[in-house]
């Protein structure tokens, strides 16, 4: 048996499924070591969310972001593929590009001014005679992670040369992938500008489990089911062994991910029209619903537009598609704070009119300013004070729905436990450096 | 106008939002833009809030809820507006800016600060000035720190 690694002198998680123990180790969510062990034993050999592909069109077209924990330049080169480069001159290391977005044709160090041509090259080095003759500019190109790959538009990075495809690693995660991308006729979906960029006084791993807890939905949000009620959208009292309005299960996808995958009860950009949307709306979206038929036949596009689904993929992003699909990545900031990015995504053919629906139907929930998410970063951010009472009361409850037979629902917590499961055993796996 | 403005501000800041909603059109909007997209449409463009009178009110009536946890018990704010310009003039319609510093105070030291502009469109109905449109522009490149917009900004 693998020895356990502590922390308080505890092991971080206890699993005990014959006992329906699974306790979480509080100081796992403020220890500054484990934040260290985190950065090289997950973020260093995961497969981490870089941007979507639609985000840079046009040879030249660049962001710049921090990526486990480094800056990049995610960009498209001279030959239009999708690029990430590491955002550190090769001669003393200065951020080589201090944009947040835009079009270059190069990028220009502005410290000794080494320029960098779209392909990463490094093209110019003033007063380059100096330098010895052993010295070749070939040998100093802007540097690239070990692997950069993108399943149907979303691209990630890895920093560790032995880890497996993307694809392999996405595994059973790329049905659900599949499930978002078909709201568009010619599977193209696009971000939508305007990023909602926050932090959280919480450590990351809280907004994994806020992310895809349905039990929490009655108690933290009350507020925004009583928002939609008062709309006119009309849902239906549980059923007996049920929290929520409508059916729902939690699943664990292969070793890393896992998602709800639940019956619709709110409104749906695709394909479900609520009164918020208004009355002009409800033919757009009674014609997006009859493409989906058309095209994917009633039962994928009853799959597709009548299920909503918060998908992990692990560590550190979600795609949930709710009242509206939205990206959201984060990573530590400190053991104690973390910053969240936010996207709307949509098919490229989305009207003027269903755009702004479904933009409307985002904020309804989603993000800093809507009616659900400043309540769930509430919730962390007390999680997060309240650690301090982790040598009295060290750990955290895991076991909702572990000793039922069958089907797991959605407030049930077994894609919980399949997040800290898969978060034990790469904590135990020793790297080298 | 600044008078105006400061007894919009200062309805906000004891939480008398019932009779902050009588200061509105009832076409009103209110918006929060992206940090990176100040000058986008909402319609196209996400925002951190973009609310139509309905969800305005909609609003009103959820941090008046025990259950909006981010806002029970109610943050503490303090609003500073100073600046204050008519930018035009429009038969009926004045648009005005003016700058911002809002704090928001929660406990246990939990002060964040707000900073940036507003932009409003004001008209006169049944005597009365009302806002038709208030969007509040924040100056910062992120949200950061700032965590949400909770309250009314």
């Amino acid at each position: 048996m693998q020895k356990s690694n502590t922390v308080d002198n505890r092991p971080y998680v206890i699993n005990e499924p014959e006992a329906h123990r699974f306790r979480v180790n509080r100081a796992t969510l403020m220890d500054p070591q484990i934040l260290e062990l985190e950065r090289r034993r997950i973020f260093d050999v995961c497969w981490i969310y870089v941007g979507h592909e639609s985000e840079v069109r046009a040879p030249g077209d660049f962001r710049t972001r921090i990526v486990a924990d480094r800056p990049v330049i995610f960009c498209r080169d001279s030959k239009s593929r999708i690029r990430v480069f590491l955002n550190t001159c090769r001669h003393r290391g200065a951020i080589v590009c201090r944009e947040a977005e835009g079009n270059a044709k190069s990028h220009t160090c502005f410290y000794h001014g080494w320029s960098y041509n779209r392909d990463g090259e490094l093209d110019g080095v003033p007063g380059q005679d100096a330098f010895p003759p052993s010295f070749r500019k070939s040998d100093f190109g802007l540097k690239e992670p070990p692997k950069v790959a993108s399943y149907r538009g979303f691209v990630f990075l890895n920093f560790d040369p032995k880890a497996v495809p993307l694809e392999e690693y996405l595994a059973g995660a790329k049905e659900y992938i599949d499930l978002v991308v078909d709201q568009s006729p010619s599977g193209q979906m696009e971000v939508i500008q305007g990023v909602q960029d926050y932090e959280i006084r919480a450590n990351w791993k809280f907004l994994t489990e806020n992310s895809f807890d349905d039990y929490h939905l009655l108690s933290v949000h009350g507020s925004w089911l009583a928002y939609l009620r008062n709309s006119g959208v009309e849902m239906k009292r549980p059923e007996r062994g049920y929290l929520l309005p409508g059916h729902g299960v939690g699943k664990v996808l292969g070793n890393d991910h896992g998602c709800t995958d639940n019956v619709n009860f709110r409104g749906r950009p695709v394909a479900c029209w609520i009164p918020i949307y208004g009355e002009a709306a409800k033919p757009e979206i009674e014609r997006i619903r009859a493409e989906l038929v058309a095209r994917l036949g009633e039962a994928r596009a009853t799959r597709v537009a009548d299920t909503n689904r918060n998908l992990l993929i692990f560590p550190n992003l979600f795609i949930n598609d709710g009242s509206s699909v939205t990206i959201r990545t984060y990573y530590p900031l400190a053991p104690d704070r973390m910053r969240v990015l936010a996207w709307a995504l949509g098919p490229v053919e989305e009207s003027p009119t269903a755009r702004a629906v479904r933009l409307d139907s985002f904020l309804t929930f989603y993000g800093p300013g809507g009616f659900a998410t400043p309540d769930d970063i509430e919730v962390l951010e007390s999680l997060q004070a309240s650690l301090a009472t982790h040598r009295e009361v060290p750990w955290m409850e895991v076991t909702r729905g572990m000793a039922k037979e069958g089907e797991q629902l959605n407030t049930d917590e077994p894609h919980l436990r399949g997040f800290w499961t898969q978060w034990d055993k790469l904590m135990h796996i020793e790297r080298a450096g | 106008m600044e008078d105006f403005l400061y007894e919009e501000a200062s309805l906000l800041d004891a939480w008398r939002l019932d009779d902050w909603l009588k200061l509105l059109t009832d076409d009103a909007v209110y918006r929060v833009p992206s940090n990176d997209r100040p000058d986008a449409d909402s319609k196209d463009t996400l925002f951190i809030v973009a609310d139509d009178i309905r969800r305005i009110r909609a609003r009103v009536t959820r941090l008046k809820d025990k259950s909006a946890h981010a806002e029970y018990p109610p943050s503490r704010t303090r609003r500073m507006i100073s600046n204050v310009r008519i930018v035009e003039r429009n038969g009926a319609t004045l648009k005005v800016e003016a700058n911002f510093a809002v704090h928001r105070f929660r406990r246990d030291g939990n002060v964040r600060p707000y900073v940036g502009h507003y932009r409003y469109e004001l008209r006169v109905e049944g005597g009365k000035l009302k806002i038709s449109k208030r969007d509040a522009v924040i100056d910062a490149m992120e949200l950061g720190s700032m965590g949400s917009v909770s309250f009314i900004l």
